[in-house]
């Protein structure tokens, strides 16, 4: 393998759970360490995992934002607190006494590539389902462009903030997108419209959903621990979340939450924290889900739908409502 | 005296200060900051309760399975629902696994590390650590990462991903456990226990588990020096940090698939009694009184006078108690812990809470095979009913870093109140209303600081030894 010249990488943390940093550590096979090295990153530091603490961490932040040392990949990981009052004190990064988003904002002047790691930097997410935090993500505010930094934003190398999103994001999704930045290979049309790699992001959450014959059929969960599509009842997104969640493996096992048994919460969509009725119930009017799968009109899901439903085999059927296999695909008899 | 700021202080969880003032040499008060607020219990206010589901994980991203097993503990009381056998069975597994890992980590990637540093040079030991423990480079951490995200199989296999998760649920677990995947779990856990086998005890774990005290700990150390268990031990004897960071000496703990719950006081088992439990607020940056989780309020307050912490000080009758490994060993009685903490004279030590986190992963690998093995093939998962429109519920679980405990009140058909008392708020909470010092800031005073030391080196042994978790923190 040819390993591209080293690239630096400073990761910091700002208003996160820090479960992006966890879910890269359960990098696999090669390990996180492993995977940067490869990928030919030097990482400057990290709030879990370098050996520098206090004043000797501090030497390095303070060498980045003064342009001393050379800063390639600028990692932020949690939303930006701009409250109380747009003073950012909601965060203050320990032992400078300055509002982290003065930090993050500094250093992504000097930063050949901003990355925001997860969806709180990408969008806000969580933290901003709570107005007094102020909480924005890097380029974005939900949807909405601008967030900490401008719209028109673009790092040293002329990027817009690249959006990492997910809660928390696959390791493969981060990884990749960090060996494909230092082999040159990631470029603004490798984007989608809300700063996702688009290697991942142009899949639905949807595909390779072990459900799906269930999903043809509308046959439908009413609780959870069933077998049958969590589409109809129990409010999955998965149809309309960007990411290939469900055709990889995650941490070991084919797919993610769907085939785990409950429904996708489109955590890799901006506003996902806040979907405007309960996470694990399908909205609908007159019987009809609100959300309907992306691209799909929907005179056309209706029919579908009603279609399906008819011609549901009674096998599929009866497994949708438990919680194991009840009745077993049937030979068919030789003719 | 000088006083030093300590800070960003990591290889922690999150978010945190220490400020010292040293006198000739000592550290003669602390005081810990959590620089971050995040705000989750207002998130949750006004939201149908079983969205909690979805927020109240994603306030931690180590104990994410904890804070969702505390959630679902506390809908389930509210919706008056009971877990089937095997639903309980892959929620003790779930919550398990995740603090195996986390100890894992905390003990490869977090803790570790310190003694690989160049200040070490010329200890016997020290070239040896930097090739184990070094940041992001020793053998050791390396295997033990690997170790840890084969262990999250398990998480992957039943609950889709880690972190955040929406498997656990009020009446059980979103998925049932097949056959096969009933073996790939006994298989995932042999692997773990052969990691835990060949390189961390370098012993089988039920000799392990039968450490009986201080004697049988020295004996076991010369036996088994190729493991980083005895590594560690011969590191602490050496360094004395069986001597370092003494806490207050009353522990408290939920109880567990390890083992009971209770409160330990006065060289006294009490039984687990939250009535006297309050959040003092006197130095956090909140307004409010100082109430019960139940009747509890969050209310933001940066400019307020005489505060210096995010973190709420939860005391137990106006107590502060230390939750975590060492606290559940010592509520459980396992003879190595209780012989540990009577020989340093009760209040425990750096070295023992390691031993602690350490020795629950010998103990956590057979109750997880155990878990395992009882699934009955016919048995439900979960169970479901309604949300009622007023009620209220309260759960308490035990995460890798010690008690966690969530209450809600339903009304109206949605979530009127929700207040989380995390582990590390518990043992990194800020002074209270009687000037007494929160768990690490007592540990920390009479801590050695060398001349010249800008990162004082037995500080930052001191306050990683408590596993802390800053996200959970400041919620």
């Amino acid at each position: 393998m040819i390993t591209p010249p080293t690239q630096t990488l400073l990761w910091l943390q700002a208003a996160s759970c820090g479960g992006c940093t966890m879910s890269a550590l359960g990098a696999e096979p090669e390990g996180l360490a492993e995977a940067l090295r490869r990928a030919g990153i030097e990482l400057l530091w990290h709030p879990s995992l370098s050996e520098e603490t206090g004043a000797e961490a501090l030497a390095i932040l303070e060498d980045c934002r003064a342009g001393r040392r050379r800063l390639d990949i600028l990692c932020i990981e949690g939303a930006i607190l701009q409250g109380p009052s747009g003073s950012g004190r909601f965060q203050i990064l320990s032992g400078t006494g300055q509002p982290m988003a003065r930090w993050v904002e500094a250093l992504a002047e000097r930063a050949g590539t901003v990355v925001a790691v997860g969806s709180c930097s990408a969008y806000g997410a969580m933290p901003s389902a709570n107005p007094l935090l102020e909480a924005v993500g890097l380029q974005f505010t939900g949807d909405d462009k601008g967030g900490l930094l401008p719209e028109g934003f673009r790092s040293r190398n002329g990027l817009p903030v690249i959006n990492i999103a997910g809660c928390a994001p696959h390791p493969g999704w981060l990884l990749e997108s960090l060996m494909a930045l230092t082999s040159g290979l990631i470029e603004a049309s490798g984007l989608d419209s809300l700063g996702r790699p688009r290697f991942w992001a142009n899949h639905l959450a949807h595909h390779g959903c072990a459900r799906n014959e269930y999903y043809e059929f509308k046959a439908s969960a009413a609780e959870h621990s069933q077998l049958g599509c969590l589409m109809e009842n129990l409010g999955c997104k998965a149809t309309q979340a960007p990411g290939d969640c469900n055709i990889r493996v995650w941490n070991g096992s084919s797919g993610g939450c769907t085939n785990a048994g409950y429904a996708c919460i489109g955590c890799t969509m901006p506003g996902f924290e806040s979907p405007g009725s309960a996470f694990l119930e399908t909205p609908k009017i007159a019987g009809i889900p609100v959300g309907l799968p992306v691209d799909m009109p929907k005179a056309w899901f209706v029919a579908l739908s009603a279609l399906s439903k008819s011609a549901t085999p009674d096998r599929v059927r009866r497994n949708s409502r438990e919680d194991r296999v009840v009745v077993p695909p049937r030979r068919r008899s030789p003719t | 005296m000088t006083r030093m700021i300590v800070g960003p202080f990591n290889r922690v969880e999150g978010d945190l200060e220490v400020a010292l003032e040293v006198v000739d040499g000592y550290v003669a008060a602390a005081r810990v900051t959590a620089p971050l607020f995040r705000g989750f219990e207002q998130i949750l206010v006004d939201r149908p309760p079983l969205d909690a589901l979805v927020v109240a994980p994603r306030i931690c991203g180590i104990c994410s399975v904890a804070q969702s097993a505390a959630t679902a503990a506390a809908l389930g009381v509210a919706l008056g629902l009971s877990v089937p056998d095997n639903g309980r069975r892959v929620a003790e597994m779930l919550l398990s696994v995740e603090n195996a890992a986390d100890h894992l980590t905390h003990f490869a990637l977090f803790f570790m590390p310190d003694f690989a540093r160049a200040e070490y040079q010329g200890k016997s030991w020290h070239s040896s650590c930097v090739a184990r423990f070094a940041a992001m480079k020793g053998t050791s951490a390396k295997k033990a990462t690997a170790a840890r995200a084969r262990l999250l199989h398990v998480i992957g296999l039943l609950a889709g991903k880690w972190p955040h998760s929406l498997a656990l649920q009020p009446g059980g677990v979103a998925k049932s456990v097949d056959m096969g995947e009933r073996m790939r779990l006994l298989s995932i856990l042999a692997d773990f226990r052969a990691y835990l086998e060949d390189e961390m005890f370098a012993a089988p774990l039920e000799e392990v588990a039968a450490l009986d005290g201080p004697a049988s700990l020295d004996r076991f150390v010369e036996g088994h020096e190729d493991g980083d268990f005895a590594f560690f031990l011969r590191i602490a004897r050496d360094l004395g940090l069986e001597k370092l960071g003494a806490g207050p000496g009353r522990f408290l703990a939920h109880g567990g698939p390890l083992g009971q719950g209770g409160i330990w006081r006065d060289g006294n088992l009490l039984p687990l009694d939250l009535s006297g439990l309050r959040e003092d607020l006197t130095s956090s940056w909140m307004r409010g009184g100082n109430l019960h989780p139940s009747k509890g309020v969050t209310m933001a307050d940066a400019d307020k006078d005489g505060a210096y912490s995010w973190s709420k000080a939860p005391r137990l009758d106006g107590m502060s108690m230390e939750v975590g490994a060492l606290a559940r060993q010592r509520i459980i009685g396992h003879p190595l812990i209780t012989g540990l903490l009577e020989q340093g004279g009760g209040a425990g030590s750096v070295r023992d809470r390691v031993v602690a986190r350490l020795l629950e992963l010998a103990l956590l690998v057979p109750v997880l095979e155990a878990l395992v093995r009882g699934l009955t093939p016919d048995g439900a998962f979960c169970s479901s009913g309604p949300v009622p429109e007023r009620s209220f519920g309260c759960g308490l679980v035990e995460a890798a870093r010690g008690s966690l405990g969530h209450w809600l009140t339903i009304e109206r058909g949605v979530i009127a109140s929700y207040q989380i008392v995390a582990p590390t708020s518990w043992n990194f909470s800020p002074r209270d209303a009687a000037g007494n010092p929160g768990p690490l800031e007592q540990a920390l005073a009479g801590t050695p600081v060398a001349a010249g030391e800008a990162v004082p080196l037995a500080v930052q042994h001191v306050v990683r030894s408590f596993d802390p978790c800053m996200s959970c923190t400041v919620h």
